[in-house]
């Protein structure tokens, strides 16, 4: 009895353990079942009770429907774009503001780069409405600028500080050894510190494009036109403007194959790489 | 991981270098001061353009009458007396903002930690596991809130039908003035459980030293008790820096409530962010915004505040 109970014990727990993840998997993942099924109906299939979890028939041709209802390829293309045009501004000059405060010494550094963290904590909206109105000035208000051109400006807070913690734990023998060599602080930027950090720039683009491909706020506040729309704005528009067609039926099935199909750039993105995003993100927290 | 590196020593020492060996610069060292200058130089400028300056802005347009086609027209502290005395949605805004906080942190918090600890099991698919997790915290918002709207439908949604199957009649959730903010915090919790707080979880876990682990594995602790004991104590510094960010950020919550509600029923999720961008964006009111603005920030010093001198009493940091 007392050699069998630890045998027992570690079972039970394992059998707990797997009890736990699979129903919390289950608990992640069933309301994408539900949109899927729901996706594939029509608007009697949506009201059957009980609902049906296979459609009879299963209506693929919503995934079709939805490209023209409203222009969702089009949406996608934009934040796309946007999330592109941000990450190049992004990433270059957060490099840069990282690489001053890592390797140089200056009055106010360590002010500097407090200053930088604690906007960290600071919401958005204290400089959103003077934000909006400066934009406004400038005629931005209905293009992607305003939503692009600050990124040009250091980037996040976030992408600095985590590469500034990158660059400090690069050996110093290294771009000392390439001063004596002549090479000046640019050349030492672009010809070591860059390829270096592959790793973290990696994972600060994924982690970007998720960011973009979320933000909802500051495209809701500055675009307009429908043709400009990014994909969260678009879809609240479809939500809003299609809640039920000229006939009076809902339009649930294609808001879920519509919201579906939005979620998976993000989704398959982080699958593919979630291996490089941990990589990147650990060599870069992990020795503070 | 953060929390370390914010805090941790090498910030404070190079301070204290810096205040007891104040700056005197070579020439060589002249020459390294302005080209690092040079390098932050964007970050100087975005902060004075696109933080700093609107924040100054943001003061002033709070003491002022202001729709952006009008020059703004100062009109001293009447924006905030307004809003604290005649306002009929202030009120109702910051107690819907507040319960909404007191709803959603604590199931945020546990649920995170639970999802970090049965992920550092070591167990057979773990991967597959962490990205099942860490999924729903990826799903683009809005499309997470259509979903959630169909999963809630009174009538016809996945909740009320599995309810109705053990015999509970179901509310009509997002449609109910008193479910309405319980159903955006089932909403959010599912979307960010198993994100990037569980992840800080997971990496705070996987720093404990397996020697504390194995002592008291030793000494015969039960798998709860070695939880309780070793693992969560150890994992308050990581706790604390989560429950300051999610409190943070939840106080700003907008877009669930914006896309799914629009703030009702009867302003049941009439949340202060949801009010702010009323005003501001739809009645361009800017100069009472960014007195709402003001107020958010107010809101969020006082509790970080408040969470700074109570977590003396929890939180325990590692000799190191």
């Amino acid at each position: 009895m007392s050699s069998s109970l630890p045998v027992v014990r570690s079972a039970l727990r394992t059998f707990a353990i797997y009890g736990v993840y699979i129903g919390a998997s289950i608990l992640f993942v069933i309301p994408f079942v539900w949109a899927l099924s729901g996706s594939l109906k029509n608007p009697y299939q949506l009201e059957l009770f009980p609902p049906e979890w296979i459609p009879d028939p299963v209506l693929w041709r919503n995934y079709a429907e939805i490209w023209t209802i409203v222009p969702l390829g089009r949406f996608m293309w934009n934040t796309f774009f946007i999330a592109v045009l941000s990450l190049v501004g992004q990433l270059f000059t957060a490099s840069m503001v990282a690489y001053g405060f890592a390797k140089f010494r200056f009055p106010g550094r360590d002010v500097l780069f407090l200053l930088m963290l604690s906007t960290l904590m600071l919401p958005i909206h204290v400089s959103l409405i003077p934000r909006f109105v400066l934009f406004y000035k400038l005629k931005w208000v209905d293009t992607f600028l305003p939503l692009i051109v600050p990124n040009y400006f250091g980037g996040s807070a976030f992408a600095i500080f985590l590469l500034r913690q990158f660059f400090r734990n690069l050996p110093k023998e290294m771009d000392d050894a390439a001063r004596i060599d002549g090479a000046g602080y640019w050349r030492i930027f672009f010809q070591i510190l860059l390829p270096l950090s592959r790793s973290a720039l990696i994972a600060l683009t994924i982690l970007g494009f998720l960011a973009d491909w979320e933000d909802f706020l500051q495209p809701l506040i500055y675009l307009q036109s429908t043709e400009k729309l990014t994909v969260s704005i678009g879809l609240r528009f479809l939500a809003v403007t299609a809640s039920s067609d000229i006939s009076g039926d809902p339009t649930t099935h294609l808001l879920m194959a519509a919201s579906i199909v939005s979620s998976l750039p993000p989704i398959l993105l982080y699958v593919v790489a979630q291996r490089q995003l941990v990589q990147g993100l650990v060599l870069t927290g992990s020795k503070g | 991981m953060s929390h370390r590196t914010m805090h941790g020593a090498p910030t404070r020492e190079s301070l204290t270098a810096r205040i007891s060996r104040p700056f005197r610069l070579g020439v060589l060292g002249w020459y390294e001061a302005r080209w690092g200058l040079f390098f932050i130089t964007p970050w100087i400028l975005g902060f004075l353009l696109f933080q700093f300056g609107p924040m100054l802005a943001s003061v002033y347009f709070s003491f002022t009458d202001y729709n952006v086609l009008r020059p703004a027209r100062w009109v001293g502290l009447d924006n905030y007396q307004y809003m604290v005395t005649t306002d009929p949605r202030f009120w109702k805004a910051i107690q819907v903002t507040v319960y909404y906080v007191v709803l959603r942190v604590p199931p945020t918090i546990v649920g995170a930690l639970i999802c970090a600890i049965i992920l550092n099991q070591s167990i057979r698919g773990r991967v597959v596991y962490r990205t099942l997790f860490f999924i729903p915290s990826i799903t683009p918002g809005v499309a997470a809130i259509l979903v959630w709207t169909w999963v809630l439908n009174p009538h016809y949604g996945l909740l009320n039908y599995t309810l109705d199957q053990v015999g509970i009649e179901g509310p009509s959730w997002l449609g109910d003035p008193d479910w309405a903010v319980p159903s955006l915090v089932m909403l959010g919790v599912w979307g960010s459980i198993g994100g990037t707080s569980a992840i800080i979880f997971l990496s705070a876990l996987q720093d404990i030293p397996e020697s504390l682990v194995d002592a008291a594995r030793v000494d015969g602790a039960t798998w709860l008790r070695e939880q309780l004991h070793i693992t969560i104590p150890l994992l308050t510094p990581a706790i604390f820096f989560v429950l300051v960010l999610t409190i943070i950020g939840t106080f700003q919550a907008f877009t669930a409530a914006f896309v799914s509600t629009n703030g009702g029923p009867a302003y049941a999720t009439y949340f202060l962010v949801l009010h702010l961008y009323e005003r501001a964006f739809q009645s361009f009111q800017m100069g009472y915004a960014s007195a709402l603005a003001w107020v958010l920030v107010a809101f969020l010093l006082v509790f970080t505040y408040l969470q700074i001198q109570g977590s003396n009493r929890w939180v325990h940091y590692g000799g190191d």
